[in-house]
């Protein structure tokens, strides 16, 4: 299967007259860069250029949030931004939120709360909730419910979404507190 | 001695999903995560009219710009007999269109280029030059006399209707008219919706021209039924097709039909001998592929004043779209809206269906529901509320008379459906308990004095799911069983694979509980896979909650043929006759002597290595199962709502769902299920339609247009069960994943009619959009949801 999966440069690089500029994005703590058209958006370069593949599009049209990435920490949906604007900048995408070893809370969180099914809003539904988390350790279910009101799922209804990050708000305010 | 069922997630266990370890890491495979060497990416061309002639289509500038490597249109395909292609409905469809458009959103030309983008650019290059015809936006325009003709691609085709359906017992219902104290009449329409998956639809076909073998991955929620159709359509040998659907990014009925972008991609993939991906863009899924509902409903009832019901009448005019290409069962030709009623004790109904094409999308897919219950259930509580009213009868107390006792199954349906078990009344009195239905009734009443408008809305129903059995359902003459087929490796791990394809109903975690449940092998050490052809054994795949009836029957019933071999082997090592093994779950011992036994994981162990003379060695096998009848799951919902008359917007108060699928596998997973269609009845009750304007222009093409619920405005869910076991089914399981979906719609509904009680409104369709409720409080009257028709 690994022929599946080979690395391709960014695709829009290789036409000949077709302006392209250098980016250098800071992803997921690492410096990476890429020669692209101007029009090519974020979640291309993301998808197609760098292979990370967990950033979804799903709508297109800054809707459905499918496609959310944190931006210098701040959520954005990536298809409707162009991949220069990230030049210089800070991006986190769902191949960020685990380490080697373990899981970030919030995914353990809607994995145990039942917060996904098929999966695909699942990376955008978690950065936005970690944007969240990051500034609101302590948030109501009203206060998850309107952060997350950007990111659509059509398979769960949302009440196992609210909890999960609920629960990963408490596991997290829980190792907080125990001083790690 | 022995195992705990629940440690070793089986039955009933709520085991955490195996399928997230990837979801949660980004680490998914949908289709457009694969990339194939030397891949091409295809966009489509897409019709901006409705109804056009097309005088020509100039693909020169297209051609030129660089990287464009392929163009195809109407023309090319049908140079190789692909213009167009057969339907499930036994109607056919344009591929890439030849002689006119007939919706907007239709697909006109193919761009196959180096990148996505270049791709549209060569889509913008294109310059067709059309013709206007006059656009038919719904089924009364489409009826009459002076209706352009649609279809003038088909012989014997001189109007509009694509067939005129009936079924039940008109006589007998025209008696029970006969001696009615009573008849309820009210006018609705369920209107069009989109499933609208999040990940829309794709494909990769690849054509390897050095071993003849196509494989096209693809989002399909039925990889077997493609690819007989690939080999029908386009004439290839289906053993050299080979279907793969990896992850689906949500289903909901969408992804069963076959669309021309497939077709399209295979095409270009045999002429330019590269892998061609085409992953459809929002508005290209939403305006183009299956949507569902889209009917209009005339209904009757024959009422005794006591409150029993005599008789039903319903008549249903659908709009079909430009295509006949609904994904539903050959002999209905408006799926099973004949289990309409189905839990109500009625001596007689009578249905008359009339199905039309307009200038619209075609598809009429069971959008999370088996094929038009939905519309069926809606209509049916909708008709029930509007005849208590009529009657003067509480609603509750109204569906207590009719509702069908527990002591009278197996049930004859008033069209003839068989119900097999429930307990119906038990499911509304946990439902009125939960929401405290007295005391809500008081509360409205002082609500009432100040003004406030509350309101409480009651469904109850009983709908066919698992189709099928294969004397009466198949598509396209394909039966409609499931199949399995389990190979127990000489560790005691197993392989599971099934003929159904899961997009997030979890049967990678469900199916190995099933196994566990037979075998007592620990659902960890069973790994389940679906999707892929080449590997997976025949089946006609997921949709209308078929999976648990069908396939997880079928997982059952090879576990037993496992079981039946492993007694042997046990009888063997054991070294008694097979008579006096005796099975207890995960080991056989001997009777009288509990102490010797052998587990299952020996008894796999000896079959590789140990087996008794005459017994072929291995453990693995198969079972299709073709199920007796269909599951008959039951529901209670009950929404409570309060209307700002100066606005006509409405709150959700509360949400009570009971819900009786039986016994259930996994209730983490059920209630997932029934939370998430508790939401698209939400969905569908406050804002999510599919409308198109006097021009056949679709208003809902993205979704800025297209309303869906975020977590914001949806309400929380409070949850109830009822296990009635089905008789049947193997493990007494029945389909759930969309029974909220059916039946929700019609409590919210009902709940803002409730309140509106009074005010001279006897309907609002779908959805009840505040203009819709403000303008039938100001105005006293009903409010119908039809597209504008020109010049009217």
């Amino acid at each position: 299967m690994t022929s599946l999966f080979e690395e391709v440069p960014p695709s829009t690089s290789s036409n000949d007259g077709v302006p392209v500029r250098r980016v250098e994005v800071r992803i997921n703590g690492e410096t990476r860069a890429a020669d692209v058209e101007p029009r090519l958006l974020l979640a291309h370069l993301l998808r197609n250029g760098f292979r990370l593949t967990g950033t979804h599009t799903g709508c297109d049209t800054t809707n459905c949030g499918a496609c959310t990435v944190l931006f210098d920490g701040q959520p954005v949906k990536s298809c409707t931004m162009f991949a220069v604007q990230a030049d210089g900048h800070e991006v986190t995408t769902v191949e960020g939120l685990a380490t080697a070893s373990e899981l970030h809370p919030i995914q353990e969180g809607f994995k145990d709360e039942h917060g996904l099914q098929c999966g695909f809003c699942t990376p955008g539904m978690m950065l936005s909730a970690k944007a969240l988390l990051d500034e609101n350790p302590d948030p109501t279910e009203d206060e998850v419910r309107w952060a997350l009101s950007g990111n659509l799922c059509r398979c769960t209804g949302y009440q196992n979404i609210v909890k999960a990050v609920l629960w990963a708000a408490e596991k997290l305010r829980e190792s907080d507190g125990s001083g790690s | 001695m022995s195992l705990d069922e629940i440690k070793i997630g089986g039955l009933g266990a709520s085991r955490r999903r195996v399928e997230d370890n990837r979801f949660i890491r980004g680490k998914g495979n949908y289709v457009d995560d694969i990339v194939l060497p030397g891949m091409l990416y295809m966009e489509i061309l897409r019709s901006p009219l409705a109804h056009a002639r097309i005088r020509s289509i100039d693909v020169s500038r297209a051609w030129a710009i660089p990287g464009v490597r392929l163009v195809l249109t109407g023309e090319m395909m049908q140079a190789r007999n692909l213009a167009w292609m057969p339907t499930l409905s036994y109607d056919t469809q344009a591929v890439l269109a030849t002689d006119k458009v007939r919706f907007q959103g239709q697909e006109v030309a193919c761009v196959i280029a180096d990148d996505p983008y270049i791709a549209k650019d060569g889509c913008e290059a294109i310059v067709v030059d059309y013709e206007p015809l006059t656009p038919v936006v719904n089924p009364e325009q489409a009826m009459a006399d002076d209706a352009p003709l649609i279809r003038n691609d088909k012989v014997n085709q001189n109007d509009n209707v694509i067939f005129d359906w009936e079924v039940g017992d008109r006589i007998g219902t025209d008696q029970a008219f006969a001696e009615a104290d009573v008849v309820s009449e009210i006018e609705m329409h369920y209107p069009r919706s989109h499933p609208s998956p999040i990940e829309a639809c794709g494909s990769i076909a690849d054509f390897d021209r050095s071993t003849s073998k196509l494989t096209v991955y693809m989002t399909t929620q039925a990889p077997h039924i493609i690819r007989a159709a690939v080999a029908l359509v386009a004439e290839l040998p289906e053993h050299m097709i080979r279907i793969v659907s990896p992850d689906l990014g949500g289903g909901f009925g969408n992804k069963v039909p076959v669309y021309p972008g497939y077709v399209a991609s295979i095409l270009a993939s045999i002429l330019t001998e590269r892998p061609v991906k085409w992953i459809e863009d929002k508005t290209g899924n939403l305006i183009s592929t299956g949507f569902g509902r889209d009917v209009y409903l005339k209904g009757q009832m024959a009422l005794r004043n006591d409150g029993k019901i005599l008789g039903v009448r319903m008549h249903t005019d659908s709009d079909h779209g430009a295509f006949f290409a609904d994904a539903q069962p050959s002999k209905f030709k408006i799926g099973l809206m004949h289990s309409a009623f189905a839990c109500y004790d009625i001596p007689s109904a009578h249905l008359t269906a009339r199905g039309v094409y307009t200038n619209k999308a075609p598809g009429g897919v069971a959008y999370r529901c088996s094929f038009r219950v939905t519309e069926a259930m809606y209509f049916q509580e909708r008709m029930v509320q509007a005849a208590a009213d009529d009657l003067g009868m509480d609603q509750a107390q109204f569906r207590r008379v009719n509702l069908v006792r527990d002591d009278d199954f197996p049930h004859r349906t008033p069209f003839g459906f068989l119900t097999d078990s429930g307990q119906y009344e038990k499911c509304l009195d946990i439902g009125l308990e939960a929401i405290g239905y007295d005391d809500f009734l008081q509360q409205k009443e002082a609500a009432a004095e100040r003004g406030r408008l509350l309101g409480i809305g009651i469904s109850t129903m009983t709908e066919p799911l698992g189709a099928g059995n294969s004397r009466e359902y198949d598509i396209l003459g394909i039966k409609m069983f499931d199949s399995a087929e389990l190979r127990v490796h000489m560790t005691g791990k197993a392989i599971l694979r099934t003929g159904a394809k899961t997009q997030g109903q979890g049967h990678e975690t469900t199916w190995a509980q099933i196994v566990a449940h037979e075998l007592g092998i620990p659902a960890e050490d069973i790994v389940v896979e679906e999707g892929d052809t080449d590997t997976a054994p025949f089946g006609m795949g997921t949709y209308a909650s078929r999976s648990t009836p069908v396939a997880g029957a079928a997982v059952s019933m090879v576990s037993r043929k496992i079981r039946a071999k492993a007694r042997k082997i046990a009888a063997h090592l054991l070294e008694v006759s097979e008579e006096d093994v005796e099975w207890e779950l995960g080991r056989f011992h001997v009777r009288g002597a509990p102490d010797r036994g052998v587990t299952i994981q020996e008894c796999a162990m000896a079959a590789y290595s140990n087996v008794p003379d005459g017994m072929e060695p291995g453990l693995e096998n198969n079972a299709y199962y073709d199920p007796p009848n269909l599951t008959w799951p039951f529901a209670c919902y009950i929404a409570t709502v309060e209307i700002d008359p100066e606005t006509g917007v409405w709150d959700v108060l509360r949400v009570v769902a009971v819900d009786d699928c039986g016994v259930r596998i996994n209730p983490m997973i059920v209630e997932g299920q029934i939370m998430g269609g508790l939401t698209e009845a939400y969905a569908m009750a406050n804002m999510q339609f599919i409308t198109f304007d006097e021009d056949g222009n679709c208003i809902g093409s993205n979704y800025m247009d297209y309303l869906l619920p975020t977590a914001w405005e949806t309400p929380g869910f409070e949850l109830h069960e009822v296990v009635t076991p089905c008789p049947h089914h193997p493990i007494g399981a029945k389909g759930i994943g969309e029974c909220a979906t059916v039946g929700g719609p019609a409590a919210f509904v009902n709940a803002v009619m409730d309140a509106l009680k009074g005010h001279g409104v006897r309907n609002i369709d779908m959805p009840l959009l505040p203009d819709r409720v403000h303008e039938a409080i100001t105005q006293r009257h009903d409010v119908s949801g039809a597209p504008p028709v020109k010049g009217s």
